[in-house]
């Protein structure tokens, strides 16, 4: 199985707070082939960012640990090898996007100066060579006048802008994987569509794997090939894309699809939600999360469904009352 | 029915031909050379239970635009009324109390949110500013609160950055709706949320609206949801309103070529269905050297480009109550002549 390039097993990654270890990621399972794109979707703090995180070690500190499981790039479990090793894989390995954007950015230096960083610290460049390439990648994700941009403070651009330095910085030493954490958000459709087509472009060019999390299934379903729902910091389901849109099985992925505003829904009618509310870290039940929310009673609460392949390639955490016919 | 009410209504917020422009810093010395005109000459108004929502390219000023309405930023010409005051150069001080009817909702909540504070700190704020109500009462309400944005009570004793990105947005629509104000600013609200809390959120705007008669200006990428939301919609273009009619209308019969772009580069969820996009070639315009002439033609290297050079473009009426810029590289030669003729 040598064209699997990321193969994430049994992950749990736990908080520690004043209400205890709290599982933000409870077993988690999931790969991505070489050149592949796995979307990630699932209810907001269901444990996304926090998977993402604990993939390139930048959990929150000193709370955020990874308890148990295997994290395996090109073979190499990544939850043994040394911070020193982690930094040079992060950012020359792997790349990075971040939710929020200013998370990403130091506040108080020159875009110029924190591109430069990333081509001086993995690439071995002189700095005049740095600012070039850095002023490179400014053009590549279509920042109008990058000369002048360069010497701005992150602060002095708009949304959309900082997320695609952020974007610049992920790609700017092509990894073999980039994981992008909600990075078209922040942009307008027009300019959406022209980083998704670079990112693309790009990923065939230099055969980069992508985990894309996302919240617009739109995107899902124009740039992916699998798709990982979360729900609870489990995986409920997981499936080529086209399965997910066209034959979801679990309750909560319907839900998902189902709540989606369209343009032909009528204008300020009241659209469908999931009812009820996602328990908080502390009170979630061992067994069916999705059952708890749905407010569901008896064994199903206390025994954890198998998360199992029911077809080929098609993962669902089988709950006999989540997915009908198991 | 509805729209004729709105419009016969006395505005809520009114701005007038406003600019806000920075200065950008160069040389040595940073000294001023230029200006980055981030709204440029903007007018609309809002009626009293009215959302208006505002779409356009990255960049192009529309944050800057709800933060100069709640005067986070001093006009540098034009004038904004909310409530029939002037508020364009008003001093902090004096706008404080009409702070209590206007807020905004940040479009990344870490700017907006103290990460040093407890979520009851942050709830309580807006009551402890104004002088509402005791401890007791301050507890109550900002439970309820917690409720209404469908994050669990215990939530209060926690500190932000132990949320998760969409949860940190609820705090902060939580926040922006605690003295029921009349206006809210909302600047991609719903973008960190995922579609089943952002339906919540958007149903929870939808039953504030109703209850309270609010009024909003939506912020936001998502087409399907500004549809969903708005009465109207204004779509913006490096600094300027290209066009502005009810939201059926801009969805139904776009007018303006970034529009029509616009509407053709939504993703479809559907993942066996490839649509046709207008691709957008060429570089986005930048607001610190905009194009001499029609900023979009320019973009889209159209023909006529040459001929708008020191032209401006106002709005026109093409439709009832549907206004579009008199631009000729961004109109069908028939919506031009129609436009010009109006003149
Ligand atoms: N530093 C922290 N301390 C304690 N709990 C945390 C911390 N960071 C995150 N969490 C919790 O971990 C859970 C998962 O958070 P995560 O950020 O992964 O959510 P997410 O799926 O990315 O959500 P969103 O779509 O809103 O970004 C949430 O319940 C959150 O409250
Ligand atoms: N404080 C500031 N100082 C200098 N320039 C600024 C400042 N804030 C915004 N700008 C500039 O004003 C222009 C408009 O920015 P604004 O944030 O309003 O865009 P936006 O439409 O909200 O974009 P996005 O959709 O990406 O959030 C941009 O060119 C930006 O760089
Ligand atoms: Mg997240
Ligand atoms: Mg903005």
């Amino acid at each position: 199985m040598s064209d699997i390039l990321l193969d994430v097993r049994k992950l749990i990654t736990a908080f520690d707070t004043d209400s205890g270890l709290l599982r933000a990621v409870d077993q988690v399972s999931f790969s991505v082939k070489k050149r592949q794109t796995v979307g990630i979707v699932g209810e907001s703090g269901c444990g996304k960012s926090v998977t993402a995180m604990s993939i390139v070690r930048l959990l929150p500190q000193p709370s955020g640990k990874i308890l148990e499981g295997e994290i395996l790039f090109k073979g190499n479990d990544l939850t043994k090898v040394d911070s020193k090793d982690m930094r040079r894989i992060r950012g020359n390995e792997i790349g990075v996007i971040f939710q929020e954007p200013m998370t990403a950015l130091n506040p108080s230096h020159r875009i110029g100066k924190q591109l430069s960083e990333c081509f001086l610290l993995h690439k071995n460049m002189s700095k005049k060579e740095a600012w070039q390439a850095s002023l490179e990648m400014l053009h590549l994700v279509r920042i109008p006048a990058p000369e002048i941009r360069m010497s701005d403070y992150p602060h002095q651009l708009s949304g959309g802008m900082r997320q695609r330095i952020v974007i610049a910085m992920a790609l700017a030493c092509r990894p073999d994987l980039i994981i992008a954490d909600e990075p078209t958000t922040a942009l307008d459709v027009t300019v959406q569509a022209q980083i998704l087509d670079l990112i693309k472009h790009q990923q065939e060019e230099l055969g980069m794997s992508m985990i894309l999390i996302t919240h617009d299934l739109g995107v899902i379903a124009e740039t992916c090939d699998e798709v990982v729902v979360m729900y609870g910091g489990r995986i409920v389901e997981r499936a080529p894309v086209k399965t997910i849109f066209e034959n979801p099985r679990h309750a909560y992925t319907k839900g998902l699809l189902h709540s989606m505003p369209h343009l032909d829904t009528p204008r300020k009618s009241m659209l469908p939600v999931i009812p009820g509310m996602v328990a908080s870290l502390n009170q979630f039940v061992h067994g069916c999360r999705f059952c708890q929310r749905m407010k569901r009673e008896g064994s199903v609460l206390r025994e954890r469904p198998l998360y199992k392949e029911i077809s080929p390639n098609h993962w669902v955490e089988a709950c006999p009352q989540c997915v009908e016919g198991i | 029915m509805r729209r004729r009410n709105l419009t016969t209504m006395q505005p809520l917020l009114s701005v007038n031909q406003l600019k806000i422009h920075f200065p950008v810093l160069g040389g040595v010395f940073k000294k001023r050379i230029g200006s980055v005109k981030a709204v440029d000459d903007v007018s609309f108004s809002i009626a009293p239970g009215e959302t208006l929502g505002l779409v356009g390219e990255s960049g192009c000023g529309k944050s800057t635009l709800g933060k100069a309405i709640v005067r986070l930023y001093e006009p540098n010409a034009g004038s904004i009324h909310f409530q029939g005051h002037d508020i364009s150069h008003a001093s902090q001080s004096s706008i404080r109390p009409l702070r209590r009817d206007m807020q905004m909702i940040f479009q990344d909540p870490s700017e907006s949110l103290n990460a040093r504070h407890s979520v009851r700190s942050i709830l309580e704020e807006p009551f402890i500013i104004h002088g509402i109500g005791n401890k007791e009462e301050r507890r109550i309400w900002v439970n309820q609160l917690l409720d209404r944005v469908g994050l669990p009570a215990n939530s209060a004793d926690k500190y932000s950055f132990e949320f998760s990105g969409g949860q940190r947005q609820r705090i902060g629509i939580a926040r922006a709706i605690a003295l029921k104000p009349k206006l809210i600013i909302c600047d991609e609200p719903v973008s960190a949320l995922d579609v089943s809390v952002q339906s919540q959120v958007l149903n929870l705007l939808l039953e504030l609206q109703q209850e309270m008669g609010l009024s909003y200006l939506f912020i936001a990428h998502d087409l399907a949801v500004v549809k969903h939301i708005s009465d109207r919609v204004a779509v913006m273009y490096l600094g300027k309103i290209v066009e502005l009619a009810d939201a059926d209308a801009i969805y139904q019969k776009p007018r303006h070529a970034y529009t029509k772009a616009l509407l053709s580069a939504i993703p479809e969820p559907k993942p066996s269905v490839k649509k046709t996009r207008i691709l957008l070639e060429g570089d986005v315009p930048s607001p610190i050297n905009p194009p001499a002439g029609s900023a979009f033609g320019h973009r889209i290297n159209h023909p006529l480009y040459e001929q708008t050079i020191g032209q401006t473009f106002p709005l026109r009426e093409i439709e009832p109550n549907h206004f579009v810029a008199a631009d000729p590289c961004c109109l069908s030669t028939e919506d031009y002549a129609k436009v010009s003729q109006t003149v």
